[in-house]
């Protein structure tokens, strides 16, 4: 590991008493289009290093693009679903630069002409407060290739003694997401930058078009961030009215956490500086997630040339109105709306509810309880074993569940043998490690394991009188009156039976006979 | 039908064909013919950058053999052909005239060579071009010029001078070309040969390694309007991998070019075009073909172009850009030429670039990268690129008016006959000039065409008149080209190629 200089913070608080934040995040999302963005070539993650390649997307001479009609509507419904304008008619452009990793030394992207335009999407926060965030613009481009920097320290190109390059990844279908900037979140604009990621990426997921995987790329946000003095409160129109400071762009914060946590670093990175009379250079940052700290990237001003024009080889896209009209009904519901309407059909409590979302199992429930099972029996299941064992794993609970064949239908079918008296608890959790271990449906499991309480009320009844004559202390307390006692008889009546009896109706016994 | 010439290499693609259908001659004939006047003769004219004798044999021969198999083939199936150097082949190199792809082997075939082999005709070889299609003369070609058959210290124009100078000197009977501002017009006026610019979108551009996108545009060349229409039906039609392609058929240019009449068509002689800088034997030529266009029953008048003025202008503004931004791949990544610069020790993929770049790219190239990179900076993007566009657009009012009035336009196709190698290689400005009549189709997407018009009586040297059409219009380019044609050979009492001089072991004989 090199050593980096490290900036001076100023303590979050006190930078807060002095200065106003002002930010502006840029999301990069990948869509997962069957192919890519201009060609025919397959876009799948972690193929052999340049596999998924052709004279386009390597940008061989001659080499001509043709739109991806499926990212454009992909493009349209994610503008639509940001309650942006759609564009009547827009084109490419040439966004020009050098890079190595760039085929055709210039990338195929949209300038003053963006698909979608002038939309907001409202955010919620762990308060159930809303933020609305102002979105800016939504346009297409093609992914570049990756770079590989090989014999250096970090991985950077800086100290490296050769770079490879995969071009699998260039051309795949870009959506740029661009925020107005977010103004009058004051303290909590870390929080608001997490949020608004979040939320961004539920109605990706949603409008399944696209992995969203922040850990895989397919999901990338930059966020800039500026300082202003600090006049008032946030939302004051003195406040309001103060110029923007100048700002920095921290580039690849890939998780939520680090989105909060880069916003959080740059303010008090920034406030360390403007408190010391300095002035901030406008610059990208690069983002450590191990150290937690930003590192200076290259300049940027504002003359950085792209030298944009249109692209001559792409005709104009022109969406028709009844194309987007007819996209727009393909939208889902928003996932908020979708989220509250869940709940109260499920009956969760706040609390429950966040502890679902947060296990990713809010469609893994909805599908358990659209296969028949109760909304509580369903949550009890997926939140138990499962994601314990998924987040042991690293894993999300819904592609841990695909690894191992677990359905909702499994989890449907283990509540039906439960209700129906066949299974108890812990007998259901033998049979669900039975299907996690692969030994087939949860039926089969018991079946095979030879798990199933014990129906015959006269095994029962008799296990109930010979642990009352051995317990008459306890006995006696039942008829007391005290209730609670019965607890005790009945595991013992449990032992009795091997396990196999259903705790209810030997708690019923023992009351009747003793009352 | 009529009887073939002794000399293979002497026969229209059209009577080729007809000899190969009716078997009384194979493909494997025709291309060995073809081979041994390359052999005989492209060390004067140097037309060449690569000659692919053995796989145009076996095309020739598998040719030949779906034939005896009773296949039904393609009208041209057989004719083989030339192909100029900016159209990527499969397995053959391909340079576009410049040292930077030198050793580049494509791994795909363009559009248009896919279709030329599905319609059988074999490939004799790649001809020289002016580097990246950048110049009216093949000087700038990284592999030396070309030379005009009919003076060989004479340009063949350019950049498609390798294939004007193939159809003059018979090395082939039948070449493909691009034009971006008149790289196959005027090669084919200063030759004595027929080419065709197609409407912006009628030729697939796939593969064609791009000059300037907006204005590029594939089209055929021969020797006859009819031999030029055959190749136009093989090379157009619509392409999905080229999202300006047209979706339509190719208009019907071979009917056009038989029916060869102008009866009845009102023809525009464009007003701007063929005044002053014009030699005087190009404009004599240029109005007895009018008058001969009148006298076969078409109605003649003059229609004015005001903004062709500034068409060179804009012209020289859009290309730049458009060719910056595209021949920016050229980078020594991955494929082509790679420099290391010198004196640096363990050079950056950036100085490998400029080391490469510096190396590859010959002086007329970087001069338009410079001037594009330049149009296009932010903060001279209006005052360049934009006003370009506006004055493009102009033009294309120019043309749309003047197709309210008129079915054709015609011009002299370019100012001069052919001029002296070396004459105007330190002059840009001038070289540029040679295109003024040109460009204006280029801007506008329109069609155009040029034939022989006959030879200027100051220097003996052919001079072309240039049709033009509205666009998906390019039929009409055929029926006048062709009436015009047939009217002509029948006053020179025989096609005018047959005056050229005599080149080769005969040549070297006679002297």
């Amino acid at each position: 590991m090199t050593t980096v200089a490290t900036d001076a913070v100023m303590d979050y608080d006190e930078a807060m008493t002095k200065f106003d934040p002002v930010m502006g995040l840029e999301v990069h999302v990948e869509l997962h289009t069957a192919t890519k963005m201009f060609c025919g070539c397959p876009t799948e993650f972690g193929a052999e290093p340049n596999s998924q390649v052709c004279p386009v997307c390597l940008g061989l001479p001659g080499a001509l693009p043709v739109v991806n009609e499926k990212a454009v509507e992909s493009a349209i419904r994610i503008g639509l679903a940001l309650n942006c304008e759609i564009a009547e008619w827009c084109r490419f452009a040439r966004k020009n630069y050098f890079y190595p990793d760039m085929p055709k030394n210039f990338q195929t992207s949209q300038y003053d002409e963006p698909i979608a335009f002038e939309g907001h999407l409202d955010v919620e926060l762990e308060d159930g407060s809303v933020y609305r965030v102002e979105i800016e613009r939504a346009h297409m481009e093609e992914d570049t290739g990756k770079s590989l920097h090989i014999g250096g320290a970090t991985g950077r190109i800086h100290g490296a003694d050769h770079s490879l390059v995969d071009y699998n990844r260039a051309g795949i279908p870009l959506i740029e997401i661009v925020t107005k900037p977010m103004v009058g979140a004051g303290e909590r604009a870390p929080e608001v930058a997490k949020a608004y990621v979040s939320a961004l990426r539920e109605l990706l997921r949603a409008l399944d078009v696209s992995d969203v995987k922040m850990e895989q790329g397919s999901m990338r946000c930059d966020a800039n961030v500026s300082l202003r003095p600090r006049v008032g409160d946030p939302l004051d129109q003195a406040q309001l009215a103060v110029p923007l400071g100048t700002r920095t762009e921290t580039k690849n914060v890939n998780s939520l956490r680090s989105v909060e946590r880069a916003v959080r670093y740059e303010i008090s990175r920034h406030a360390a500086i403007l408190d010391g009379g300095g002035s901030i250079l406008q610059e990208t940052r690069h983002w450590h997630e191990d150290t937690g700290i930003t590192t200076s990237g290259r300049v940027k001003s504002d003359a950085e040339d792209y030298r944009y024009f249109p692209e001559p080889d792409l005709v104009p896209v022109a969406p028709t109105r009844e194309t987007v009209e007819t996209l727009r009904g393909t939208l889902p519901e928003p996932p908020g709306l979708r989220r509250k309407r869940l709940q109260s059909d499920w009956g969760y409590s706040d609390l429950e509810m966040r502890d679902v979302v947060n296990a990713g199992a809010v469609e893994l429930i909805e599908e358990t309880v659209a296969a028949g099972a109760s909304a509580g029996a369903a949550k009890k299941w997926w939140l138990g074993e499962p994601s314990r064992r998924a987040n042991a794993e690293g894993q999300d609970i819904v592609t841990y569940a695909a690894g191992l064949g677990l359905t909702p239908a499994h989890i449907a079918e283990l509540d039906g043998l439960v209700a129906a008296g066949r299974l108890n608890d812990s007998m259901a959790r033998q049979v669900l490690d039975g299907v996690l271990a692969g030994e087939g449906t949860p039926t089969a499991v018991a079946d095979a394991r030879g798990l199933e309480l014990v129906q015959d009320d006269g095994a029962l009844e008799a296990a109930v009188d010979k642990v009352i004559e051995a317990n008459p202390d306890l006995a006696a307390k039942i008829r007391d009156g005290k209730v609670a006692a019965a607890g005790a008889l009945i595991g013992q009546v449990m032992k009795e039976m091997k396990g196999q009896a259903d705790a209810g109706k030997a708690r019923e016994l023992i009351l009747a006979k003793l009352q | 039908m009529t009887d073939l010439p002794t000399d293979l290499t002497r026969a229209t693609a059209a009577d080729l064909a007809g000899a190969l259908a009716s078997g009384a001659i194979s493909s494997v004939e025709v291309t060995q013919a073809h081979l041994d006047r390359i052999a005989a003769v492209d060390g004067q004219v140097h037309s060449y950058l690569h000659v692919d004798e053995a796989g145009a044999l076996a095309q020739a021969r598998a040719i030949d053999d779906r034939r005896q198999a009773g296949e039904t083939l393609g009208a041209l199936a057989g004719v083989p052909i030339a192909v100029k150097d900016v159209m990527t082949t499969k397995g053959l190199p391909t340079t576009c005239g410049s040292r930077i792809l030198e050793g580049w082997i494509p791994p795909y075939d363009a559009t248009v060579v896919s279709k030329l082999r599905e319609a059988g005709l074999p490939i004799l070889g790649k001809t020289n071009m002016d580097e990246f299609a950048m110049g009216s003369s093949t000087e700038h070609s990284a592999y030396g010029p070309s030379h005009n058959p009919w003076d060989l210290a004479r340009i063949p124009g350019g950049s498609g001078g390798g294939s004007s100078s193939v159809l003059a000197s018979f090395q082939a009977p039948l070449a493909t070309g691009t034009d971006t501002g008149g790289s196959i017009r005027q090669p084919a006026a200063v030759t004595a040969t027929v080419g065709t610019k197609p409407t912006y979108g009628g030729v697939s551009r796939y593969g064609l390694v791009a000059l300037a996108s907006s204005l590029d545009q594939a089209g055929p060349c021969g020797r006859t309007v009819l031999d030029t229409a055959l190749l136009h039906a093989v090379m157009g039609g619509h392409d999905p991998m080229d999202s300006t392609s047209i979706d339509a058929p190719v208009p019907p240019v071979v009917e056009a070019a038989r029916a060869a009449s102008v009866k009845g068509m009102r023809i525009g002689v464009v007003k701007e075009l063929g005044g002053e800088g014009y030699q005087p034997g190009v404009r004599a030529r240029f109005d007895e073909s009018v008058a001969l266009l009148e006298e076969l029953g078409a109605e003649v008048v003059e229609v004015s172009c005001p903004n062709f003025e500034y068409a060179l202008a804009a012209y020289y503004l859009i290309l730049p850009s458009e060719a910056s931004s595209n021949l920016a791949k050229f980078d020594a990544m991955r494929y082509g030429m790679r420099v290391l610069p010198e004196g640096v020790d363990a050079p950056s993929a950036e100085q490998v670039m400029a080391a490469t770049r510096d190396a590859g790219f010959g002086p007329e190239v970087k001069r338009r990268i410079i001037l594009g990179t330049y149009a296009l900076s932010s903060g001279y993007y209006d005052a360049y690129y934009g006003s370009a566009q506006k004055v493009r657009a102009l033009i294309a009012q120019d043309f749309d008016n003047a197709y309210a009035q008129v079915d054709v336009l015609v011009s002299p196709t370019a100012p001069t006959t052919a001029f002296k190698l070396g004459d105007k290689l330190e002059d840009p400005m001038a070289m540029y000039l040679n295109d003024i009549a040109t460009i204006p189709a280029n801007l506008a997407g329109v069609p155009g065409m040029s034939i022989p018009s006959g030879l200027a009586d100051e220097d003996g040297l052919p001079a072309g008149i240039q049709m033009l059409a509205p666009a998906t219009k390019d039929d009409r380019l055929y029926s006048v080209g062709a009436a015009l044609e047939a009217a002509l050979v029948d006053r020179w009492g025989g096609p005018i190629l047959d005056r050229a001089p005599v080149l080769g072991a005969a040549a070297a004989k006679g002297a």
